[in-house]
């Protein structure tokens, strides 16, 4: 066997470069959505902005480690979930919650004693909450709790997406979720009221 | 209101995330049919879901994308 003359490593070497420019362009194209889930798990738009830089600069050492085919946005994800949780940066905001009530229908139940039974049929009725409300009302849900309800429910992951970026089991997901979007209206009827 | 309707509020997220089994899936339909107390609530819960997500939403600001672009080419040893 002869080593592999000059012309067939720099075939491998192009096919590297173009494989790598390749990922990077899929994982740009991904940068939107990205950030968009990001921002509501810290606390302020400039947080948000290193996190994502710190991710990309994460992802683009480490490409080679990313199979291709999978999902990147999901790769990305948990990449960004990890350093956010490292780094102790995620909002810790924990107020004190009241003792949760905790039903789903507590905030429906809110708003038809405010606006009428009838009323909560119109699609206006939830532009009586504000957006400062629902950003305040996420980012005071149990940080555990969060993750899951952001990544879902804003980030629109499946659960076993979910269950991937956070590394805990998909039942510990759905319950998670459940409890979260729970929290938030709790959340959210004490913004209504007051 | 009164048990059937308790029964019928703990289905609400499987239902909405379509993760009922097909005996819970019928046992939330059929109730709801009949009751436009719980009807409404899922309803509105479906709509509530929808605003969060767009209200959540916050583009990235403008800049971003080009620091992200720059980080192209990082060595695996930097």
């Amino acid at each position: 066997m002869s080593e592999p003359g000059p012309e067939t490593e720099a075939r491998r070497i192009a096919t590297q470069a173009r494989d790598r420019a390749r990922f990077e362009d899929e994982a740009l194209a991904l940068a939107d959505q990205v950030y968009r889930v990001a921002r509501r798990l810290v606390g302020s738009r400039e947080e948000a902005e290193d996190l994502v830089q710190e991710t990309y600069a994460r992802a683009f050492r480490s490409w080679q480690s990313f199979t291709p085919g999978t999902n990147m946005r999901a790769w990305l994800l948990r990449i960004l979930t990890n350093l956010n949780v490292d780094r102790g940066r995620r909002i810790q905001r924990t107020p004190q919650l009241q003792p949760l009530e905790e039903t789903d229908y507590y905030l429906a139940n809110k708003m038809a004693s405010a606006v009428g039974e009838d009323a909560l049929e119109s699609e206006e009725v939830v532009e009586r909450l504000s957006q400062d409300a629902i950003v305040r009302a996420l980012s005071e849900i149990p940080p555990q709790f969060r993750d899951v309800v952001v990544l879902v429910d804003i980030g629109d992951f499946t659960y076993a997406d979910a269950a991937q970026i956070l590394d805990v089991p998909i039942g510990t997901v759905m319950s998670r979720l459940h409890r979260g979007r729970r929290a938030l209206k709790q959340r959210l009827a004490e913004e209504a009221v007051s | 209101m009164g048990a059937p309707c308790d029964r019928c509020e703990e289905l609400l997220q499987d239902y909405l995330d379509r993760t009922l089994t097909d005996a819970e899936w019928r046992e939330a339909e059929s109730h709801l049919a009949g009751c436009d107390y719980c009807a409404r609530r899922y309803r509105f819960e479906e709509t509530l879901r929808r605003y969060v997500k767009t209200t959540a939403a916050e583009r990235m600001p403008p800049g971003l994308m080009a620091k992200l672009a720059e980080l192209r080419g990082l060595d695996a040893s930097a």
